[in-house]
């Protein structure tokens, strides 16, 4: 059988992942793989449905924190402490997409930030949450019973499992009939509205699908780091992942995971230069909308394109 | 057993076949991580300074202890919970990083606490002020070295009772700290008859105080308590002047302030503050000459007892590494119980199966512009608190490794 293209990209990218955790500090790859998946959840609207949020940090971090304190405090095992992370961020992308898809454009990013900015002072001021202190000291158990998430390859690979079904998942989304309804609500919102579609839904759907998956990634950093605290909810967050989906690319599928490591690799690299991160952060951010309108990938998908690749 | 594990393994059993070191160091150094606040609200009274008193402490060593070199790791936290305890991961489990030390402010001293305990390796907080580090947090391997809430409150709080300030009204820095400190002020309050009136939240960092302090004026206590410290407390008295609090007659009592905090507010403004520090500069030659060295490094600074702390403690960490010939958390927690601490710093100082540090506290009051003589000639010392009086006792630690 001869493999396309496309097949031996994609499989090549999965053999990096596989072994990257032998040469590079685990811990790191992991906070990559979370804001990645984060920001190709967040990508899902703003690519595809062409709505800017700008509150998905409530979702990020109010998941990780419904985890943190699941597997700390009522001591549930990971994957059930996820789930009910995911579930509560579903919930609140329903509440929220419910009320801000009436309107569009800055209104939308408007009425996202002001509920995500009421969840952060939830966050602050809630017993469960511990303010300023967050919730430390998350165990991260065992997987299925089995798994002992403790080992930094078995979380790393935990991880990696599902980075790489989420973002299959938000594949299979935009490849699917759904997913084309969607791009035609992007580029045409009046006529798909006349063509018969009921918009309302097709959004509110794609918020909670995003909202949901974006709570994934939160509560899997909970248990990475073993900690859920304030700079998850708060509007720094919101504002990081829309700076790593545009400088990554949005629309494309894996433009905003690098555009996630670029910012993560950013940050670590320059933590010892302390309030200096946000500046160049900034400035490289500058740079690559004058440089690269479409993003990073968005800029080298023609060349891709050329050798049958779709990034 | 993995691929890295198999090559420290060869790499240890090399070491002792060669017999080259008898003793037991990973990759051959002793790595100290200095983890403060360098650009946020506690830069001043730790930060810069307590790296250079870390470095002033491996000088005093010539750079090396047992025959291996000491280098030193600096890093921000900004004073998060969560960049701290990301920092300490990767120092223990990439860098190879042996003990952390400063460690400011107590949502990050918790977080760093948990990672170090997790590890066995030592952290040695002087930085952040919460008693939780030598009851519920308490860590074979982590040790609380410069002050407490609970010495602060036992200090200054018994001190303004007994003076008459009996009615009290907290302003608190909402986290851990502020909650501590609070809590264990009121007890102090109670315990010697006085009342407290009320209390009120405020976000950590802040810098509008009007409402909270309108609410303290309407209160009518006696004594308003700040539960904070840094930039909130300058700002809190700042405040509370310009709105005429304290000259109607309600006295301010804040619970824990360093010499930067006096030097940036100015003597006008603290003149006459009661206060409860574990070390001044200015108190006998030992404390004279440290703090001459430092501010040399320094442009003229004078170490806050947080600096002090953090050379004391690195210096007995090195100490003790020295005696247990090896860079094991655990072996060098026990060796650093087990050796007294005779400095600059603690006369007479010893660390508790809780990880306490416990020394001498002093009461002190802030001079009035007159008394004061040359720069930084800041506090008279009422009293010299012994550090068994100071502390928590032992027994009502609830730490789960001091044995009833």
């Amino acid at each position: 059988m001869q493999l396309s293209r496309q097949t031996l990209f994609t499989l090549a990218l999965l053999l990096i992942g596989l072994v990257l955790p032998h040469f590079v500090y685990p811990v790191f790859l992991m906070k990559g793989l979370c804001f990645a998946l984060f920001a190709s959840a967040f990508d899902l609207l703003l690519g595809h449905v062409g709505l800017l949020s700008f509150g998905h940090a409530m979702f990020f971090g109010f998941a990780g924190y419904v985890t943190a304190h699941a597997a700390r405090e009522w001591a549930l095992s990971p994957e059930l402490s996820i789930l009910l992370g995911v579930l509560t961020a579903t919930l609140l992308g329903l509440v929220t997409g419910w009320l801000a898809i009436r309107r569009q454009g800055i209104y939308f990013a408007m009425v996202t930030l002001a509920l995500a900015q009421m969840m952060y002072f939830v966050a602050v001021e809630a017993p469960f949450t511990h303010g300023e202190d967050g919730i430390q000291g998350v165990p991260r158990g065992l997987l299925f019973g089995l798994i002992p998430l403790n080992d930094p390859l078995a979380i790393y690979y935990t991880v990696l499992a599902i980075f790489v079904l989420g973002l299959a998942l938000i594949h299979r989304v935009v490849q699917s009939p759904f997913g084309q309804v969607l791009k035609a609500i992007r580029d045409n919102e009046p006529r798909a509205i006349s063509l018969g579609y009921r918009v309302d839904q097709y959004k509110l759907l794609a918020f909670v699908l995003s909202a949901g998956i974006s709570g994934l990634a939160g509560s899997v950093k909970a248990l990475v780091f073993q900690l859920a605290s304030l700079t998850d909810v708060h509007w720094h967050a919101s504002g990081e992942v829309v700076l790593m989906t545009l400088l990554g690319g949005g629309g494309t599928l894996f433009g905003p995971t690098l555009g996630a490591f670029v910012v993560v690799i950013i940050q670590n690299s320059l933590a010892e230069a302390g309030s200096w991160v946000t500046i160049i952060q900034g400035a490289i951010f500058v740079l690559c909308v004058l440089a690269f309108r479409r993003g990073i990938v968005g800029t080298l998908s023609p060349w891709f394109a050329k050798i049958g690749i779709k990034v | 057993m993995n691929k890295s594990n198999l090559f420290l393994t060869a790499a240890v059993g090399l070491m002792v076949w060669s017999g080259a070191a008898q003793a037991q160091f990973t990759d051959n150094k002793v790595k100290i991580g200095v983890l403060t606040d360098l650009s946020g609200t506690y830069s001043d009274l730790a930060g810069q300074g307590s790296i250079e008193a870390a470095k002033l402490a491996i000088e005093d060593f010539g750079g090396k202890v047992a025959g291996v070199p000491i280098e030193l790791v600096t890093a921000d936290h900004q004073n998060k919970g969560d960049i701290g305890s990301a920092i300490a991961r990767k120092w223990y489990e990439s860098d190879g990083v042996d003990a952390i030390f400063d460690l400011v402010t107590s949502s990050v001293g918790i977080a760093v606490r948990e990672v170090s305990k997790e590890k066995g390796k030592i952290d040695v907080n002087s930085g952040a002020g919460t008693s939780a580090l030598t009851n519920d947090k308490c860590s074979p391997t982590g040790f609380h070295w410069a002050y407490d809430t609970y010495a602060l409150a036992n200090g200054t709080g018994n001190a303004v009772v007994k003076q008459g300030g009996d009615t009290w009204f907290f302003l608190t820095a909402d986290y851990t700290f502020g909650q501590n400190m609070q809590a264990q002020t009121e007890r102090v309050i109670k315990v010697n008859g006085g009342k407290v009136l009320g209390a009120v939240k405020h976000p950590f960092p802040n810098a509008d105080f009007s409402s909270f302090l309108m609410q303290a004026q309407s209160s009518n206590a006696k004594i308003i308590g700040l539960a904070n410290s840094g930039s909130d407390t300058i700002n809190a008295i700042k405040q509370a002047k310009e709105f005429g609090i304290t000259q109607s007659g309600q006295q301010l009592a804040a619970l824990l302030v360093f010499i930067t905090d006096v030097h940036s507010m100015g003597l006008d403004v603290a003149q006459k503050m009661l206060l409860t520090t574990g070390y001044y500069w200015d108190m006998d030659d030992p404390s004279r000459a440290f703090a001459k060295r430092f501010a040399a490094h320094m442009n003229g600074k004078m170490p806050t007892m947080v600096q002090a702390g953090v050379y004391s403690s690195v210096r007995h960490y090195l100490r003790a590494i020295e005696a247990a010939k090896t860079d094991d958390g655990p072996k060098v927690a026990d060796k650093m119980r087990e050796l007294p601490i005779v400095d600059f710093f603690a006369k007479n100082g010893h660390l508790r199966p809780d990880g306490r540090m416990v020394h001498d506290m002093y009461l002190v009051q802030v001079k009035t512009p007159q008394e004061s003589k040359v720069p930084w000639d800041y506090y008279k010392v009422l009293r010299t608190i012994p550090g068994d009086e100071a502390y928590q006792p032992l027994s009502e630690s609830t730490c789960p490794l001091v044995k009833k």
